[in-house]
């Protein structure tokens, strides 16, 4: 039962990053692979905040959400104009410095031996605490809940369709008078946050953070979250962050650990994104399609 | 003048494709720009609209020097414009391309772009429904309310010219270009197109087409340039045109080289 509850606070975890993921790369066509960055942005704002400053944990959330959203603005201005490959290759870099800077910061995040001894989290007096694995699962998932309708509202309003609409035809859209710049950046900014965030719960989570947690391979798992659930699709992102959560600790749930190197988790995976490319490239649900008011309320007018 | 071009000039490399032209549309008349395939009659478009930057020369659009301003900045002054290889949102539905167009016209400009769009977040389906409403008028226009909720991409061809001009006109510009929208359509589509055409005009919308039909293009526009080798070789009303002896040459001279 604990192992499930595991699973499924991992699961509210990694769906928070791939929403955001999904808003990047789903709607607005953007190739990141980054998230581990603002997810160890994240992470380390509560880590520090807390262990170092002796911060409340609620305290550090907004920080953890805009730090990594101001690092989302701060590389996406200048790479967001590359398209592509491109993207793929500048922000794979990123999310490399964020690693190495917390590797060699020493002073500040204690280099690899990372920060431990994080607070726990309280509500109310009450403590939520790794081992009260219910209460963090209804933690994490009362704020996966709120960002997906947050999330999703974005994506269904019209600032949501502008992004869209660049990710089919940057050319198109910006002859119909949307700014396209704007529009990558800000999608990219949200995104970087719900990754933050993620890093949050994270930190109280685990309770420690060194930098091995934030490799280019998580990544490449929340990309393989949206991809396998579908792009465009924010049901389907979570759907992907549990089966690939779950398919994760497989080896574990059989007790048959030993059996299964590492290595194979991550083969798995590739050959998951390479069946699905072929065969389902729109992912297991495909994109969502919004039905807008069909019949006209006359008289209607926005001032 | 609507709109004026001064010594408008894009070298690509070692390619001039416009040189040195003076191009000018008048307010509330349809202006065609014809020339051979390679005139440069594109790229003359795509560097009034922001899609481009001229090597040299200005533009101006009611005066105002456009010159290097973004396409977003010149559509939201009162151009828009049609793709000559179309381009749809071809994943979208067709009411969402034409609700694209609506975008910037939401609500009060002079509050500001960013109370606007928490503002679009907040009251989504009040200004949804006037966006879908508003957007629809425009699908209506051309006759493509039907098609609403298809996907853009399943239109056939024509009408897939079309509905890029119901989302053009869905800017409110002032002045429309359309490149080249008869392309692919048989003679019935294209004489329902002219009828379009007409009737866009007739809302005081002016309007600059580039077509290769020349019976359209005769019958609908009221002052014609040409383009040969990236030149204006010559503007005048149709008949001026018909009869100008550098145009007679322009064109037969290039169809003996194919
Ligand atoms: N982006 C570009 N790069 C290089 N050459 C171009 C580009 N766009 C147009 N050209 C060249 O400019 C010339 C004019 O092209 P274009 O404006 O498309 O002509 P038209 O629309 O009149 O058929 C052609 O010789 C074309 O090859
Ligand atoms: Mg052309």
């Amino acid at each position: 039962m604990s192992f499930f509850l595991l699973i499924l606070i991992y699961t509210g975890i990694y769906a928070l990053m791939a929403i955001g993921q999904n808003l990047i790369t789903g709607y607005g066509g953007m190739l990141s692979l980054c998230q581990a960055g603002f997810y160890g942005i994240g992470a380390y704002a509560t880590a520090i905040l807390t262990v170092t400053f002796g911060w409340n944990f609620w305290a550090t959330l907004p920080v953890a959400i805009g730090l990594s959203a101001l690092f989302g603005l701060l590389i996406g201005l200048p790479t967001l104009r590359l398209n592509g490959d491109y993207l793929a290759i500048a922000t794979l870099g990123f999310g490399e410095i964020v690693r190495n800077v917390l590797n060699n910061w020493v002073s500040l995040t204690n280099g690899p031996m990372g920060i431990q001894r994080i607070p726990m989290v309280e509500i109310f007096g009450f403590q939520i605490n790794p081992y009260r694995k219910v209460a963090f699962a209804i933690l994490v998932w009362v704020f996966v809940v709120a960002l997906y309708f947050i999330f999703k509202r974005f994506a269904k309003c019209r600032l949501g369709r502008a992004l869209m609409a660049i990710s089919e035809d940057e050319i198109a859209a910006g002859s119909m008078g949307i700014n396209v710049t704007i529009y990558k950046v800000v999608a990219f900014m949200l995104g970087a946050s719900s990754a933050g965030l993620a890093g949050s719960f994270f930190a109280v989570y685990s309770l420690s953070v060194t930098p091995g947690s934030f490799q280019f391979m998580t990544s490449v798992l929340v990309l393989c979250m949206v991809v396998l659930g579908g792009m465009g699709n924010f049901k389907a992102c979570i759907l992907g962050a549990f089966i690939i959560q779950f398919i994760s600790y497989l080896p574990q749930l059989l007790g048959v650990t030993n059996l299964v190197p590492a290595q194979a988790k991550q083969v798995f995976f590739g050959l998951i994104l390479v069946v699905m490319m072929v065969w389902r490239p729109q992912g297991i649900l495909g994109r969502e399609k919004f039905t807008y008011v069909k019949k006209s309320a006359k008289g209607i007018q926005e001032g | 003048m609507l709109l004026e071009t001064e010594k408008l000039t894009r070298i690509y490399g070692g390619v001039v494709a416009i040189n040195d032209v003076d191009f000018h549309a008048s307010e509330g008349l349809i202006t065609g720009l014809i020339g051979p395939n390679g005139a440069g009659k594109t790229t003359l478009f795509n560097n009034m609209t922001g899609l481009d930057v001229p090597t040299r020369g200005k533009v101006f659009f009611e005066g105002n020097d456009i010159t290097g301003k973004s396409a977003h900045e010149i559509s939201r002054m009162g151009i828009a414009r049609t793709f000559q290889n179309i381009r749809l949102f071809k994943e979208m539905s067709v009411i969402e391309n034409v609700m694209i167009g609506r975008h910037f016209k939401v609500g009060n400009k002079d509050k500001g772009r960013f109370r606007q769009a928490l503002k679009s977040y907040f009251f989504m389906s009040r200004e949804e429904r006037w966006i879908y409403d508003s957007a629809m008028e425009y699908l209506e226009f051309l006759e493509l309310g039907k098609f609403a909720n298809d996907d853009a991409k399943s239109l056939p061809y024509g009408h897939q010219r079309e509905l890029e001009i119901a989302r053009a006109l869905a800017t409110e510009p002032k002045l429309l270009f359309l490149d080249e929208p008869a392309a692919g359509m048989n003679p019935q589509e294209t004489e329902h197109l002219m009828e379009t055409i007409r009737r866009i005009r007739d809302k005081g919308i002016s309007i600059v087409l580039i077509e290769h039909d020349m019976k359209l293009v005769m019958n609908i526009c009221d002052e014609i340039t040409v383009l040969s080798f990236g030149q204006k070789i010559a503007e005048g009303t149709p008949e001026e045109i018909q009869n100008n002896e550098t145009v007679i040459e322009a064109y037969l001279g290039r169809e003996e080289e194919d």
